[in-house]
């Protein structure tokens, strides 16, 4: 016996991309001509298991070699800054080091991508940190300040200042009133 | 994942503030596209249709006629689906305590209306900027909080 059989490849793709993307519980959105939007941070580990699945039928992950290496950058300053003893040389030394570019290259690619420094990025990042220290109520900022290697409680405030316009005290009023109201309701 | 703009509104029933503001993104490195309504209502009902395209960052002016910027921010805050917008305050108060009074019901910026286009111009691109890294570096939004 033959059959004939006709393929829509669109519809193929559609649902096999689909599937794949459900199994790896990757929460996502497709939004047609090829691109899926990830909702969520997926673990590194999860999304090689999902890429390598894809790449059996054919399908791959278009990537851009400098978003990579931007995601690269982002990655080691976040391991800097939750890290700080693994850091005994100054960051644009230990960047360029582990990342094997030089500063400038990185650091002008950053700006491109990004729209902000390097610098100023490491500095948001800590900040950010700090927020969530200060948000799970666990450490003082006199602690928060000596773990993201602060001289001075005096300069992570000030900096916290610079880049939030706002003091970390008022940071922490404004979030225990935000959660007061939410418990509320 | 990258998005190719960066989707602003400003709602402002100020008819020269809303042609800075649109003059002053149109200056700035980042790619915006940005979307202007004269008053509370029309910017609400535009937000509420099915297909409304949801901006990243929305700009409100806390006096506006028929519906204040504090009305929209408690309406938006009321509703998940407007969850992903950051809402910047746009004013010219700068009493302490209605600063913090918007944050608490949920702004995530502060903004004291500058006199000049260029303090304008550097302000927006800041809050643009920081906006953006919130966006694609995954970071809380909860905890972003900016006063400028």
């Amino acid at each position: 016996m033959k059959i004939y059989i006709k393929f829509d490849f669109n519809t193929v793709c559609r649902k096999v991309l689909e599937d794949q993307l459900e199994k790896h519980k990757i929460k996502h959105r497709i939004l047609g001509f090829g691109e899926v939007e990830i909702l969520e941070k997926t673990e590194t580990v999860a999304f090689s298991a999902f890429t390598a699945e894809l790449a059996e039928y054919g399908i791959s992950i278009i990537e851009n070699q400098k978003t990579v290496l931007v995601q690269k950058i982002k990655d080691t300053i976040l391991e800097m800054i939750h890290n700080p003893e693994l850091v005994t040389v100054k960051s644009s030394v230990y960047l360029s080091e582990k990342l094997s570019h030089s500063y400038g290259y990185l650091s002008n690619l950053f700006s491109d991508v990004t729209y902000t420094s390097i610098e100023n990025y490491i500095i948001i990042q800590k900040i950010e940190h700090a927020k969530q220290l200060m948000v799970s109520g666990q450490l003082s900022l006199t602690e928060i300040a000596f773990k993201l290697n602060y001289s001075s409680v005096a300069h992570l405030s000030t900096q916290f200042k610079n880049v939030t316009g706002i003091t970390p005290s008022a940071f922490q009023r404004i979030i225990n009133k935000r959660k007061e109201i939410a418990l509320k309701k | 994942m990258q998005k190719e703009y960066i989707h602003i509104i400003l709602a402002d029933d100020d008819e020269d503030d809303r042609l800075f503001f649109t003059d002053a993104f149109e200056e700035l490195k980042i790619n915006t596209k940005v979307n202007t309504f004269a008053d509370g209502v029309a910017l609400m009902n535009y937000l509420n249709q099915p297909d409304a395209v949801l901006p990243d960052v929305l700009f409100l002016d806390l006096n506006m006629p028929r519906k204040n910027g504090i009305e929209c921010l408690d309406e938006i805050k009321s509703d998940e689906k407007f969850n992903d917008i950051a809402i910047a305050i746009f004013s010219t108060s700068s009493s302490e305590e209605h600063i913090e009074e918007t944050f608490v019901r949920g702004a995530n910026i502060y903004i004291k209306k500058p006199s000049d286009f260029a303090t304008l111009k550097k302000v927006l691109s800041d809050v643009v900027t920081l906006n953006w890294q919130y966006h694609t570096s995954g970071l809380n939004k909860d905890n972003f909080l900016m006063r400028i």
